[in-house]
């Protein structure tokens, strides 16, 4: 017996060291190549359907054009998860390039060191991010003054309107404040004994799009304080927002009976999106959309505005909500002077960023291509592009454990909407509390 | 001498036996005690997957056990998947194995209809019971409706969301079906003709002939249940994104649990932690918990067995 404990010590020991030899920590390599040699360099990207993957195609082609010595091997359709662990574990297949569809990790990315800073790469290049991106992009893509990605196209969150059903209920015009929506929302409502013949808008954080951060975007939160504590407590945005979602679900018919209607509606991605069907006569939704809309052929004309604007201010309507793609360089990359060319010509260049918005249909990410006179799009898209340019246009800050407060929020939103939780200014304590814990337990 | 020969015999004997045992040595240690040991390691460090692990004493435990909000409530959704689904399914698996058992015709037809849900591979079969089961346009509900008996929420409702996981379980009943019919089928004809001699009715004859006969495979059934419970992950998770209507978009993060956290379990939670939080050292204490409660089922379910095995003798 003795023996064996001893063996079994040793096999414990032998597996400790090897953990602890095994655990890769990354660091910046420096960026040392010489970007005029003869070189390739892998670009990880998600997008998936024919003809984005073409458009991409045709954005690295730009590129290798412009820059014959650097040749580009793309790698499309790849989710977070390989690109997370293609960050951690580097290697040569790993990427030198990775965009990535959410917006959510820029804060871990950044904390981490996992993308490089991209600040040195901008001076270098005599690059202003401030002067060159808008507001809300510059935000989503750097954490606490690290700059460790870069937007590669963004989406705006607007208003769609069933404009026949306007004309109908006799409105004359989109609504502009909260109050004015409101009164709309309840004019297109038209019940059917338990359900409805058409409703107004779907105001429930399960209605797809009209999640807390998409509502909240249009009051202008602050998230967090200089200190990174949570402020959605005392933030009166915070408190406002749930106030004007709660009202409407009280005001449309209840959640129950907004959630049994839910269930009879077609999904989010597919022809039958209730706005497409006119189930739905209000929506907020992003840039694309339109073209989603139109491509569904729907029985009456499509009205695009900005969403509405709390009552007192009135004065900032046009903003909205902002997110989008990221792109960034990997820590691990031997080629980050190479990479760092790609990088800045897919997110920098006017023409490349209006070509590649006009193949896939998202919103520039340069103020330079949002004024282009050669971007193409149905006169309706110049509300995204507009609220997208707008300066006080809001997004939801990086954080060190990526999107988790925004769950947080979301799910104490369940439990008011639902009537579960009544207290709201208990359950804004209560969510800034568990905010503080995980980012804490996160650093 | 003969000292040295017979040292030497063992040692020789014991490499031949080493040597015999190293394949099962070399998975065990790589498949299990690796990975096992390194997730108690990582249980107490923080750890991001980026940067190198640092020690975190045990913060990770308070956090999942005190602070983490879907920590509870997963764990009450597990117990209540171990204790309720495995029950059912094992019960639901032997009665459909006794019947056909029974049937003197048309056993293949049936056989077939029962095992047939089994292979249907299980995202699949979750989204099609999540669409079936659509409390607003489900046939399931219009038929339900049409007969007057009042339709349940299903996957929208959070007091029916885990039975309808369980409906859909006992739907998959065909890998239990066949293996309950093999053990039945091999109950010795004669003891039923004894039991049959002493007037034993037919509850006595399945309390005291066929349940002591097959108990090893109920009891096979029942552990297997729970570790398979356990690590219940894909159905729940799909049907409440089917249900919840928001199938997840590009660049959106997804929180499990829908409604109101009835379909969180704990491998959930160990995706949840680990991947979308980059906070491995939480993720590992959920997966370790997930082990002791595996262990302690497993090493209750065994004592019972004894128990049973001696009632029936």
């Amino acid at each position: 017996m003795p023996g064996i404990s001893r063996k079994v010590a040793l096999v414990a020991s032998v597996s400790a060291v090897l953990l602890a030899t095994a655990c890769t920590g990354q660091s910046s390599s420096g960026a040392e190549d010489d970007a005029s040699a003869e070189t390739t360099v892998t670009f990880w990207h998600a997008w998936s359907a024919p003809a984005e993957t073409k458009a991409v195609k045709a954005l690295v082609a730009g590129f290798e054009k412009a820059h014959p010595n650097i040749h580009v091997n793309v790698v499309g359709n790849m989710t977070d998860d390989k690109i997370n662990q293609a960050l951690r574990s580097g290697g040569a297949k790993a990427p030198d390039v990775i965009s990535s569809f959410t917006t959510n990790n820029v804060g871990k990315f950044c904390s981490s060191g996992a993308l490089v800073d991209l600040n040195p790469f901008f001076e270098k290049a005599g690059i202003d991010p401030e002067k060159t991106f808008p507001k809300a992009m510059n935000e989503y893509t750097q954490f606490e003054g690290d700059r460790c990605s870069v937007p590669l196209l963004g989406d705006a969150y607007g208003l769609y309107y069933n404009k026949t059903a306007f004309e109908k209920a006799g409105i004359t015009s989109p609504p502009k404040t909260w109050s004015e929506f409101e009164a709309d929302a309840e004019k297109l409502t038209i019940p059917d004994g338990d359900s409805y013949k058409q409703l107004g808008f779907m105001p429930n954080y399960h209605g797809w799009e009209t999640t807390t951060e998409h509502y909240l975007g249009q009051f202008s939160p602050t998230y967090f304080d200089k200190d990174g504590k949570s402020t959605v407590a005392g933030d009166p945005a915070v408190s406002a927002a749930f106030t004007v979602q709660k009202k409407l679900v009280d005001q449309l018919g209840g959640y129950q009976r907004l959630e049994k209607y839910r269930t009879t509606l077609g999904d989010e991605w597919g022809p039958k999106h209730p706005f497409h069907t006119g189930q739905v006569a209000m929506q907020l939704d992003g840039e694309w959309r339109l073209g989603m809309a139109l491509d569904a052929k729907p029985e009456f004309e499509i009205g695009v505005a900005p969403l509405p604007v709390p009552d007192d201010q009135a004065d900032q309507y046009g903003k909205g909500y902002i997110t989008g793609t990221i792109a960034g360089i990997a820590a691990t990359s031997k080629k980050q002077n190479a990479a760092w060319e790609l990088v800045k010509y897919m997110t920098t260049d006017t023409d490349a960023v209006i070509g590649f918005s006009n193949a896939i249909h998202n919103v520039p990410s340069t103020l330079a291509a949002l004024k282009s006179p050669k971007l193409k799009y149905d006169p309706r898209f110049k509300t995204f592009l507009d609220i997208a340019a707008n300066p006080n246009s809001t997004t939801s800050p990086a954080s060190v454990n990526g999107g988790v407060y925004l769950a947080t929020i979301q799910e104490f939103g369940y439990d008011y909407e639902s009537g579960k939780a009544k207290d709201l200014k208990a359950g804004l304590a209560a969510a800034a509390k568990q905010i503080d814990t995980d980012i804490a337990q996160a650093k | 001498m003969s000292t040295i020969t017979l040292a030497s015999k063992r040692r020789r004997a014991s490499l031949r036996t080493a040597a015999f045992m190293s394949p099962w040595l070399i998975g065990f240690a790589v498949f299990f005690a690796y990975p096992l040991i390194s997730t108690v390691y990582f249980s107490f460090m923080h750890y991001d997957g980026f940067r190198p692990p640092t020690w975190n004493g045990t913060k990770n435990w308070t956090y999942v056990f005190e602070h983490y909000p879907l920590f509870w409530p997963a764990l009450r959704n597990t117990l209540w998947l171990v204790l309720v689904m495995v029950t059912l399914r094992v019960a639901f698996g032997l009665g459909i194995g006794l019947l056909i058992t029974k049937i003197k015709t048309g056993a293949g037809v049936f056989r077939t209809l029962f095992y047939l849900p089994y292979l249907a591979p299980p995202v699949a079969a979750t989204m099609a019971f999540a669409f079936l089961l659509n409390p607003g346009t489900g046939p399931v509900n219009s038929i339900l409706e049409s007969v007057g008996i009042p339709a349940p929420g299903w996957f929208n409702d959070p007091s029916w969301s885990k039975p309808a996981l369980t409906l859909l379980a006992l739907w998959g009943i065909g890998d239990l079906m066949v293996i309950f019919m093999a053990a039945l089928l091999d109950v010795p004809r004669e003891q039923y003709e004894a039991a049959e001699l002493d007037g034993a009715s037919a509850w006595q004859r399945f309390r005291f002939v066929t349940l002591p006969t097959i108990s090893p495979i109920v009891m096979f059934a029942v552990v297997t249940g729970v570790i398979q419970t356990m690590q219940y992950y894909a159905q729940p998770l799909i049907a409440g994104k089917v249900a919840s209507g928001v199938i997840q978009g590009a660049g959106t993060q997804f929180q499990p649990g829908y409604p109101d956290k009835s379909t969180l379990t704990l491998p959930q939670l160990v995706y949840n932690l680990g991947f979308q939080r980059f906070d491995y050292g939480s993720a590992c204490v959920v997966a370790l918990v997930l082990f002791a409660l595996s262990m302690v089922f497993t090493a209750f379910l065994m004592r019972r067995r004894g128990g049973l095995i001696q009632a029936g003798d």
